[in-house]
């Protein structure tokens, strides 16, 4: 009456890589539409660029899709990367310390502040919306404060800006100058890939937001793990802080709101559910792109930046719709 | 005989009600003891706090003869206590192996998962309780019962010598039901103590040693299985001896068509299916899970579509594509999910009784007429017996059947004069099931026509003036109510995989 488990599980397989297809197949023809378009589209330099503008973005939506996976929401992510990117700020340009520690306190500040969404989430039980709406706030004022509302200008450290403009990669191979931002960009999406696969942390992730009880029920410290994700999505926060702070020059304060809502945007069309318990770093790097190749191709059409932001809007609800029809079908 | 657990003068309150009063129950190696009472006897309650989940507010706790403090899930796990939630605690996302070893991945020594020493793991569980399963299957697309065997492994993984089932056949059909006794009567034989919690009389009788029964949380005794009498065991379960009501088949042979079906067809859960049922009539659909019984409810009531066949409604044909539809032709359906379908939990029972009914109580400015609406919602709450404080307590806070009753006012207030009850007493307790028996038989009295699906065969067999049995999507037969009918000959008519089968009418 109902198929055997050995029956389902090509399906089941079939499904996961249905979804990543679908994305995959709307990155081609965007980027097929673009080039057919405009001759400058399939430039090395604009694809380069497009990857560079991606970068910050895909790093923030690979710390949403950790939250999103256990079934949580973080609206933070933005402002918490400018706030570890004025911390970098503070470290280097008022206090003048070397590079490595301005690297290390804006990874530490973000981890401390996941930390904290995650103990008002998991030990005082605050939905995660308003958990982290409070934090996006709290942090974005706290960036302002302690700026001074100005923005803090690396002009000490020369070598900062190489952090996501240099090319590790140019200076080997001098035909593909794959700025550093890139380079880290898909370093950590393997390393977190890697982490949700294969590693226990990976397995709570996808088990928190599949049946949190279930989890508790088995005796594992459930509130302990779902911590530890959001110390882990704080830390990533604070690379996509360096990273933008790099890009710049400088840390700019009242940069970060709506950062969070692109983040999820890329999450969402990567095929994350937001319901939890199912998503891939893949999909999400994947859905960042979409969005990057978008913006960047409808500017090269010269369309308008407000009719972008209509267009990226569309595109949020066609894809959530499109994988809840593939879904009703599978289902 | 060892015994393995002792627990005595257990204490546990929850705001607002003495769960367990002075409880107390004891377990022995190799026996299945079943724990019996209605629902809030306090059965759940006593063996979470053997399984670590809650914490007695005092009382004592022995496991093999010593003193313990379970303080956890992982406490009760350490001393071989597994137990099997009645809701399936699983993660549906994940596959079987990481399911039962969640907590406990076995990794290589760089820490990282190993994926497929898991699989073997959960594997060579498997193959010990003889079940085939795969344990790379993801949960989410297993049956029920495929489910629960998951939830067995789970707690055998754990070494368990005690295994407690809360309710484990609720939702598994004939042949579950026999490979779980299959399965519990292997692990008997290896010594494993099972504690088993269910409702259901004659699976107690077959499968269990000893009975405890509990009532309003408190002790009432332990009986031996095979030779107490079941009205002992019920009357020990009230408190109050049950009549034995045996139905009255009131003769229709006049009584006019209310719903006439013909060859009703959708997908392969509804196959050729025709009846009729007159007014004053309660039909039963009896059958195994899966036989389309609720398929074919919800073809009727437009939920979902109808592929061929015709729907006639007091001699005429009606064109039902939705539920809409449905309740303007009079037909009502009482979904067996209450809490889903049935019910807006977090409002009031005025506003539950109204819902399907509002715009009657509305002028055309959308104003409601809660006057109006309080006057009929006190009147069902009267008429029905519903027990709440008034129409404005929240329909969560009451209890099973009652909230079935705030179900059954909501079609009654529409004029529905046929109703389609789906799985009525499920999670409903042993006296409120009498209630809501009599409730219906007022109502075919009141010349509703009625359609009851259940899956509990005594229940079948009480109610139905006939009883329709499906097998496989088909109508395998119509039988005559009351004695004249067995339970045999119902679930010969259930098993019939003939797709020839006469489609049987009436």
């Amino acid at each position: 009456m109902t198929a055997t488990p050995v029956a389902a599980k090509p399906r089941a397989i079939a499904s996961g890589a249905q979804q990543k297809l679908l994305a995959f197949a709307s990155l081609i023809a965007l980027l097929v539409f673009f080039s057919l378009a405009s001759p400058n589209f399939l430039q090395t330099a604009n694809i380069l660029a497009i990857l560079q503008a991606t970068s910050v973005n895909g790093v923030l939506a690979i710390a949403a899709t950790l939250v999103i996976i256990t079934g949580g929401i973080d609206l933070s992510v933005g402002t918490l990367m400018t706030f570890t990117a004025v911390i970098a700020g503070v470290v280097l340009t008022f206090w003048g310390l070397p590079m490595p520690l301005g690297v290390i306190a804006a990874i530490a500040a973000g981890t401390a502040c996941g930390f904290i969404s995650g103990s008002l989430v998991a030990r005082m039980k605050i939905p995660p919306f308003i958990a982290t709406l409070g934090m996006m706030l709290i942090l974005k004022g706290l960036s302002l404060v302690i700026s001074g509302t100005k923005p803090i200008y690396f002009n000490d450290t020369p070598s900062f800006p190489l952090i996501s403009t240099g090319s590790l990669i140019g200076s080997i191979f001098p035909a593909v100058p794959v700025p550093n931002g890139v380079l880290i960009l898909f370093l950590l999406a393997l390393a977190i890939s890697w982490m949700l696969n294969r590693t226990t942390l990976g397995r709570y992730c996808f088990a928190l937001g599949s049946n949190e009880e279930a989890v508790r029920l088995s005796g594992v410290n459930a509130d302990g793990w779902k911590v530890a994700i959001y110390a882990l999505a704080g830390g990533i926060c604070g690379i996509a802080g360096l990273l933008i702070a790099s890009r710049l020059n400088s840390a700019q304060p009242a940069l970060g709101q709506g950062y969070e809502l692109d983040a999820i945007a890329a999450v969402v069309i990567g095929g994350t559910s937001l319901a939890g318990g199912r998503g891939s770093i893949l999909g999400t790097i994947i859905g960042a792109l979409i969005m990057g190749v978008l913006l960047n191709g409808l500017r090269i059409m010269s369309v308008a930046q407000e009719w972008q932001t209509v267009v990226t809007g569309a595109i949020i609800i066609f894809a959530v719709y499109a994988d809840m029809l593939r879904r009703r079908r599978a289902g | 005989m060892t015994e393995v657990i002792r627990m005595s003068a257990i204490e546990k309150h929850f705001p607002g009600v003495h769960a367990l009063r002075n409880a107390q129950f004891d377990l022995k190696a190799g026996e299945v003891h079943a724990l019996m009472g209605e629902n809030g006897a306090g059965k759940s309650t006593l063996m979470k706090i053997l399984a670590g989940i809650y914490s007695a507010d005092s009382g004592s706790v022995q496991v093999n003869g010593s003193e313990v403090r379970i303080n956890g899930p992982r406490a009760a796990q350490d001393l071989g206590i597994g137990i099997i939630h009645q809701e399936l605690a699983l993660m549906p996302d994940l596959t079987v192996a990481q399911n039962i070893f969640i907590g406990r991945e076995p990794r290589n020594r760089w820490g990282v998962l190993d994926e497929a020493q898991l699989n073997r793991d959960a594997e060579a569980i498997f193959a010990a309780m003889k079940v085939p399963l795969d344990p790379t299957a993801e949960v989410r697309r297993l049956t029920i019962a495929k489910q629960q065997m998951v939830e067995i492994a789970k707690a055998l993984s754990f070494r368990s010598r005690i295994l407690i089932m809360d309710e484990p056949t609720a939702a598994l059909n004939e042949t579950e039901t026999e490979e779980l006794f299959a399965i519990i009567r292997r692990l008997k034989s290896e010594g494993v103590a099972i504690v088993y919690i269910s409702h259901k009389m004659n699976e107690i009788r077959r499968i269990s040693d000893r009975v405890t029964i509990m009532r309003d949380g408190a002790y009432v005794g332990t009986v031996t299985a095979e030779d107490t009498p079941i009205e002992t065991i019920i009357s020990m379960m009230v408190g109050r001896e049950l009549e034995q009501t045996s139905i009255a088949i009131p003769d229709l042979g006049d009584a006019p068509v209310a719903l006439e079906v013909r060859g009703l067809s959708a997908g392969r859960m509804v196959r050729d299916v025709s009846f009729t049922l007159r007014r004053g009539e309660i039909l039963g659909f009896a059958g195994l899970m899966g036989a389309g019984r609720t398929e074919v409810a919800r073809v009727i009531f437009g939920a979902d579509p109808r592929e061929g066949g015709e729907i006639l409604v007091h001699g005429s044909a009606r064109t039902i594509r939705n539920p809409r539809d449905a309740v303007g032709a009079g037909i009502g359906y009482l979904s067996e999910d209450r809490k889903q379908f049935g019910l807006a939990l977090g409002i009031d029972v005025r506003g539950n009784i109204a819902l399907t009914s509002l715009d009657r109580f509305s002028d055309r400015f959308l104003r409601v007429n809660e006057a109006g609406l309080a006057k009929v919602a006190t009147s069902y709450i009267a008429s029905l017996a519903i027990r709440t404080p008034s129409d404005q307590q929240e329909v969560r806070l009451l209890s099973g059947g009652n909230q079935q009753k705030v179900v059954i006012a909501k079609w009654l207030l529409r004029d529905c004069d046929i109703l389609i009850f789906d799985e009525p007493t499920r999670g409903i307790d042993v006296g409120a099931k009498a209630e809501i028996y009599r409730l219906l038989q007022s109502l075919a009295e009141a010349g509703k026509a009625i359609i009851v699906i259940s899956s509990e065969l005594p229940e079948v067999l009480r109610l139905s003036h006939r009883i329709a049995v499906m097998c496989e999507g088909r109508l395998t037969g119509i039988l005559p109510g009351g004695p004249a009918t067995s339970q045999h000959e119902i679930m010969r008519l259930a098993t019939r995989r003939d797709h020839a089968a006469e489609g049987a009418s009436a």
